[in-house]
């Protein structure tokens, strides 16, 4: 599995290109990292590639996921999962239901249930399933998330700053918990951060915009 | 401190005095003549003898069955289609351009669009003229039944045209205060088609901000007079519009039993909204279990379609309506299967004298009257909310909201019978303050927010530049808020020229305003009179949401920090 983007550019439908072409080849559980100033678009090209460019913006280029031109595709059938800034878990679904959410359709049954719990476990949070999520910690809340992220098995992770929130030592924990499961499940990553310690801890190519 | 707690008390007062006094008499009144107390005409015994009269009254029963019908079924409807509208529509029209396309729609008083849409859906009506001879084969008028049919059709079609857009003016608001974008996009890279996500996340989280709103439309469906005269079924009539007949008719031995109809009315709208309230946590636990499945609905795309479409084919229609009034009024010769008047004449608008000056005048006087008054009663509230440092009180908010969900007619008749003890019925102050009821709450619903919302640095700077809390009014709040005051005014404006009931009852028919006038001939009279009426009736409101954008526009035309956001 890899993401590899080709000749890829943003920008306003009708003006210029906010970077200039960019091509890159992530590979299985590898993260690379885009960095640059603020508004030079590292965001909008998250947006781009997993589906979500606001109206009035264009992309031009190909982003390719296991062999697959992805940028024709709708949002939701790109498998490609996105990690925010903030964790964004439904306020109106317990903790448990936020998870069961992503969690692929295929899994039916009695068995969802058992996959909600096996994530709820592996994030340290066995026993919150019923939780209001407002009620979570900060590092509580973006375990949560990746792991909602996870559970809808995507084949790529988009990462928008979403370490940026939290203190430096949850940082860094927080951090290796991300990875390591990207790793662990070899699923390309590619995130956008400020902060020269993410892009050293994700220890993949880093890009300047 | 201690000013802003009396100006608190005042305006409570006040209000406890004008509305929750008033609808609470009006309701004993009523009460007591649906159990045979009303002295006035002569019956003093208490007995059941109303009730029994009820049930035994021609229609009675289909009445309140075509009332359930219309009523929960527009609410129903109007709600699922505002949803798929949203849900398709969200981010790919502007804010602004949304708002644009709905204000006609809110404007237009219901008896005016309801008597475009007759004008409209009639077998002599305009569809009937596009369609006629070549598709339909008429040369005249066919007999059907399009409008006034017995099922409630062409009344649910009115009620929706007014509904939906006011359902969507509110999730629209509901929205602006959800991070909808990222949840949006959270939810899309999931796998969820985007229709599904607004139903499964979105409208999960808009419906707790719009149920006050939702229950509004659901009273207001029920009891709505106006509308089902000229749409709804005519023989029996839906239960409002019966209890309103029985009221009024020449024998009055009828007012007992449609005293105990009223008061059977507003118990069905407690019992619907109690009935709604109850649905919720079934309509809770069904939907957690679908979205513990975790379809991802890639299917459900169709049926946005479907309602947006009905939604865009309300509005059609709406427009249509709205445009036909102006036709009829300016029309002359217009025999049947032509799409247009053979020939135009001014002749309708020439005349005042014949009627609609009057009404025209007692409109705008009733209407001004109403909106100042309340105004002035909104900023004291607010302002008295800001003095005391408080926020406001549950109860305080469902005192300004009790109007809108308790039905009209069971307290206004009543109400009515004891102003004509005191004898200060049909006067136009009576009237006016019967408006007030409702023009209030709208004005307090469209000030609140923006008031809030008010940057509180500005009061502060002019405070520790010596500016007293009326200088800080007078000087800095009232200037800054000048767009949301004039956008209240002229909601209120609009509210008091759509009333009907109040100005009838209270103005003991004395009292013609063009809504009470345009109801009237709506039925059976010359479409070009009723087109007059019925264009000057939807007209006052434009120009009041007309006069809100241009006043602070022109007075603002030099600072740019005034223009366009608040408001």
């Amino acid at each position: 599995m890899s993401l590899v983007l080709q000749d890829v550019t943003v920008g306003p439908k009708a003006g210029n290109p906010l970077f200039s072409a960019l091509s890159l080849r992530i590979a299985p559980g590898e993260v690379a990292t885009l960095m640059g100033p603020s508004g030079i678009g590292k965001s909008t090209l998250l947006d781009a590639i997993g589906g979500h460019l606001a109206h009035g913006f264009a992309v031009s280029g190909t982003v390719a996921l296991n062999g697959r031109d992805v940028l024709r595709q709708p949002a939701e059938t790109r498998r490609i999962g996105v990690l925010f800034q903030d964790a964004m878990l439904f306020p109106h679904l317990s903790v448990g239901d936020n998870l069961a959410f992503g969690l692929v359709p295929s899994v039916r049954g009695a068995a969802r249930r058992a996959a909600v719990e096996t994530a709820l476990d592996q994030a340290g949070l066995a026993g919150f399933a019923a939780r209001d999520p407002a009620t979570l910690s900060g590092g509580q809340r973006a375990r949560a998330a990746l792991m909602r992220a996870l559970l809808a098995e995507p084949e790529a992770l988009l990462l928008d700053e979403p370490f940026s929130r939290l203190d430096a030592e949850l940082r860094a924990e927080i951090r290796g918990f991300v990875f390591d499961h990207l790793r662990a499940r070899k699923i390309p990553g590619l995130m956008v951060t400020h902060d020269a310690s993410d892009a050293e801890a994700a220890g993949g190519v880093v890009v300047q915009l | 401190m201690k000013e802003g707690r009396a100006l608190r008390a005042v305006v409570a007062l006040a209000l406890m005095g004008g509305v929750v006094l008033p609808i609470l008499a009006g309701f004993a009144q009523t009460g007591r003549a649906a159990f045979g107390i009303l002295p006035a005409i002569g019956a003093v015994e208490w007995s059941l003898a109303p009730w029994q009269q009820l049930m035994a009254l021609p229609g009675f029963g289909t009445s309140l069955r075509l009332s359930l019908v219309t009523g929960l079924g527009s609410t129903l409807l109007a709600l699922a289609l505002a949803a798929g509208f949203c849900a398709l529509m969200h981010g790919r029209i502007s804010h602004g351009a949304m708002g644009r396309i709905l204000v006609p729609f809110l404007a237009a008083p219901h008896a005016a669009l309801a008597i475009g849409m007759a004008f409209l859906l009639a077998p002599s009506g305009w569809i009937a003229r596009l369609l006629s001879p070549w598709a339909t084969g008429w040369d005249r008028p066919a007999d059907l039944a399009t409008v006034n049919d017995a099922w409630g059709l062409a009344l649910i079609a009115g009620l929706l045209i007014k509904e939906v857009p006011f359902l969507l003016l509110v999730m629209g608001s509901a929205l602006g205060q959800l991070p909808v974008r990222q949840h949006l996009a959270a939810g899309r890279a999931l796998g969820y088609g985007r229709g599904v996500v607004w139903i499964k996340v979105i409208m999960p989280q808009v419906y707790p901000l719009i149920r006050l709103p939702i229950f509004i439309v659901l009273a207001f469906a029920l009891s709505v007079v106006d509308m089902a005269i000229i749409l709804g079924p005519s023989n029996p009539p839906t239960l409002a519009v019966a209890i309103m007949r029985w009221f009024s008719a020449p024998d009055t031995a009828l007012i007992l039993p449609a005293s105990a109809a009223a008061l059977l009315h507003a118990l069905i709208v407690a019992a619907a909204i109690g009935a709604w309230i109850g649905a919720e946590p079934v309509a809770k636990r069904i939907g957690q279990w679908w979205l513990r499945r975790g379809g991802r609905g890639h299917r459900a795309e169709p049926g946005l379609w479907a309602a947006s479409a009905v939604v865009m084919g309300l509005m059609a229609a709406g427009a249509l309506a709205l445009l036909s009034l102006l036709v009829w009024s300016f029309a002359w010769r217009w025999s049947f299967p032509q799409a247009l008047p053979q020939s135009w004449s001014l002749k309708g608008w020439m005349t005042p004298g014949s009627g609609w000056g009057r009404a025209l005048e007692a409109t705008l006087i009733i209407g001004i009257a109403a909106t100042v008054a309340s105004l002035l009663l909104a900023i004291a509230w607010l302002e008295g909310e800001d003095r005391a440092r408080r926020g406001r009180a549950t109860w305080a908010q469902a005192l300004i909201y009790l109007p809108l969900l308790v039905p009209q007619i069971g307290f206004l008749y009543g109400l009515n019978v004891l102003f004509l003890q005191i004898g200060i019925s049909g006067g136009l102050l009576a009237v006016i303050w019967a408006q007030m009821l409702f023009v209030f709450p709208y004005v307090m619903i469209a000030l609140s927010d923006p008031w809030r919302a008010l940057d509180p640095h500005h009061l502060r700077a002019a405070a520790a530049l010596g500016a007293g809390p009326w200088r800080r009014l007078f000087a800095v709040k009232l200037p800054m808020l000048i767009r949301p005051l004039m956008v209240a005014a002229a909601i209120g404006f609009a509210v008091s020229v759509a009333q009907y009931l109040p100005t009838l009852f209270m103005g003991a028919g004395r009292v013609a305003t063009l809504t009470t006038e345009a109801v009237t001939l709506a039925s059976g009279s010359d479409r070009r009179v009723v087109g007059v009426y019925a264009v000057l009736q939807a007209g006052l409101p434009f120009l009041a949401y007309g006069a809100a954008l241009l006043v602070p526009a022109f007075v603002y035309r030099n600072r740019r920090g005034l223009l366009g956001g608040a408001g």
